[in-house]
């Protein structure tokens, strides 16, 4: 019996195909719109981007406020980890595709990565702009009390507040300018309400607010859920991880730090 | 929340600064290192002359636990990948990516570690181990308090749980971990890793027994449920006295040898020849055709 043709379902990608090719798209549609005859010479890549995970088109607004996060965000700088991963694989000399790997790797984490910025959305979606609420939830992380409620998993618990810098002493000039410039873009709600309550929640967190914490209110405020965010949070930081790994590749394995003297090994029998 | 003093903080951000600029320039560690041109250290012992003899999963579990397995746990370890982790069949999702991987014709390193992470999964691999793990842990410590095993079960099996581990935007291992099976019911992998078990006088310990006991209260309260092998591999193990995160660790690497042979065998077909979809296969359910209005 020959087996039957696979399906992939999908809510928001359709082809036909071409006459003399079953295998060949004659055309591509993405939530409805035709993306070669129709949607290529008029949308932007971050209205795209926005087409293709909530399967509408941005207001502009939303297009605005999308495009300035992915400008905030495009590059951390080759002292972020998930940068430093793409660049010890430029660095050896390893294929393009494993840079980008090792920053989505190391990028997804608890600290500073897409987990974290999922994690601070739960937050929002909890306390939404009550500031008691948040004086409630800030304060079961007071102790490490509430990582027992959790269950095991491949993901250890967060070691610090979603959303806040551990390392932090102050709120870094960068982060500040970032939530001003996404607050006063129109139609943001969570934004402005953290601009205007920073410091009352960095009291109450007892550590200042990290660039996740306002990545977390702008995917809110764009009406992305935590899942979304999260890949989109991986796949928005590759282009800083793309170009640091290239340059790290031409410049090779000893213009890289290898911490020669740095690594102090205990025990030794 | 009380209130901090300036000089509180003043004092906190000094220690965070000063803990910072230690970390810089130093990484102190009991793992190991390499010294150039001399020696390898792990835990502690030379990897080149003291940890020489050891076998591949010897030195996975020395690594893990830090002390040596004994040659039947070593056995009982690589039954454990072998005979549960280990199927060649490209069908399997984390397989799967390194066949499509090789079958495009990336590299097989690429497609065999994209596999990996893909073995973090929900139906299968990482996150059920896991949760079974934490099953049998639980189980246990409210047995010890004097609980029944029928009443407990019955409890879990009758929770609602708001998600699930097969779809849904947010999903989570079953509530009953270790039990059911994506594709059929029936696990062919239990009996050899039972007689593996036996073969490495392993098959008597409390975790073990109480997976059996789990499997034959819950055949009582959903018949439907059949043990696999995730709950059997988390018994065997927390009996040897892993840790969870050891065991996770542990499993991390359990299903590259499957995934391994998936991407040989993709690499020896004709390139892009693995199970190309045509255009129809894509089965919409979406909005109707629109043209597009320029965001203004």
């Amino acid at each position: 019996m020959k087996p039957e043709q696979a399906e992939i379902h999908s809510n928001f990608w359709d082809e036909t195909a071409c006459s003399s090719n079953p295998f060949e798209p004659e055309a591509c549609f993405c939530a409805g719109y035709d993306v070669y005859g129709d949607l290529l010479d008029k949308v932007s890549w971050i209205d795209y981007l926005f087409l293709l995970l909530k399967h509408e088109a941005p207001s502009p607004s939303q297009s605005g406020l999308l495009n300035a996060l992915s400008v905030a965000i495009a590059n951390p700088g080759p002292r972020d980890p998930c940068i430093q991963a793409a660049m010890s694989a430029g660095a050896g000399g390893s294929t393009s595709a494993s840079s980008l790997m090792a920053a989505i790797a190391v990028g997804a984490g608890n600290t500073g990565g897409a987990r974290e910025v999922a994690t601070a959305m739960q937050g929002w979606q909890k306390c939404g702009q009550d500031l008691a609420k948040w004086t409630a939830y800030l304060k079961q992380f007071e102790d490490d009390s509430w990582q027992a409620s959790l269950e095991k998993d491949v993901w250890l618990p967060s070691e610090h507040i979603p959303g806040f810098n551990p390392h932090g002493t102050e709120c870094a000039p960068i982060v500040k300018q970032t939530l001003v410039y996404l607050s006063n873009l129109s139609d943001t709600i969570v934004l402005p309400w953290l601009q205007q309550n920073r410091l009352e929640l960095e009291v109450l967190a007892a550590s200042p607010l990290a660039m996740t914490g306002v990545v977390a209110g702008a995917f809110i405020d764009l009406g992305f859920e935590p899942a979304q965010a999260e890949m989109l949070f991986l796949l928005l930081r590759l282009p800083g991880a793309a170009a640091h790994a290239l340059e790290q590749y031409e410049l090779g394995w000893k213009n890289f730090p290898f911490f020669e003297q740095g690594l102090i090994v205990k025990g030794q029998g | 929340m009380e209130a901090v003093s300036e000089q509180e903080i003043a004092a906190n951000n000094q220690e965070k600064l000063e803990q910072l600029l230690a970390f810089a320039s130093t990484w102190t560690t009991e793992m190991g290192g390499w010294q150039p041109g001399k020696e390898v250290i792990l835990r502690g012992r030379s990897l080149l002359s003291d940890l020489d003899s050891l076998t591949w999963m010897g030195l996975v579990i020395f690594t893990i636990t830090g002390e040596i397995p004994k040659p039947k746990q070593v056995r009982l370890y690589e039954g454990i990948w072998l005979i549960s982790t280990s199927f060649p069949d490209p069908r399997l999702w984390n397989n799967r990516v390194a066949a499509l991987a090789c079958s495009v014709r990336s590299t097989p390193a690429l497609g065999i570690s994209a596999g990996i992470a893909v073995s973090e999964a929900t139906i299968y691999g990482h996150r059920p181990l896991v949760a079974c793990f934490e099953l049998l842990h639980k189980v246990k410590h409210e047995l010890d308090k004097g609980d029944k095993l029928s009443e407990l079960l019955q409890a879990l099996y009758s929770t609602t749980t708001e998600h699930r581990p097969g779809f849904g935007k947010v999903r989570q291992p079953a509530k009953i971990p270790g039990f059911g099976r994506p594709i059929t019911p029936v696990d062919e992998r239990i009996q050899p890793l039972k007689k593996r078990a036996r073969e490495c006088d392993c098959h008597e310990g409390d975790m073990f027994r109480l997976a059996f006991s789990i499997e034959s209260e819950l055949l009582k309260i959903a018949p439907e449920l059949k043990m696999n092998i995730a709950l059997l591999m988390a018994a065997l193990c927390a009996d040897q006295g892993m840790s969870s995160r050891q065991f996770y660790y542990f499993i991390t690497l359990c299903f590259s040898a499957g995934i391994l042979a998936c991407g040989i065998d993709a690499e020896q077909h004709k390139e892009g020849s693995f199970f190309p979809l045509p255009c129809k296969a894509i089965h919409y359910h979406g909005v109707a055709k629109r043209l597009w209005k320029p965001v203004s």
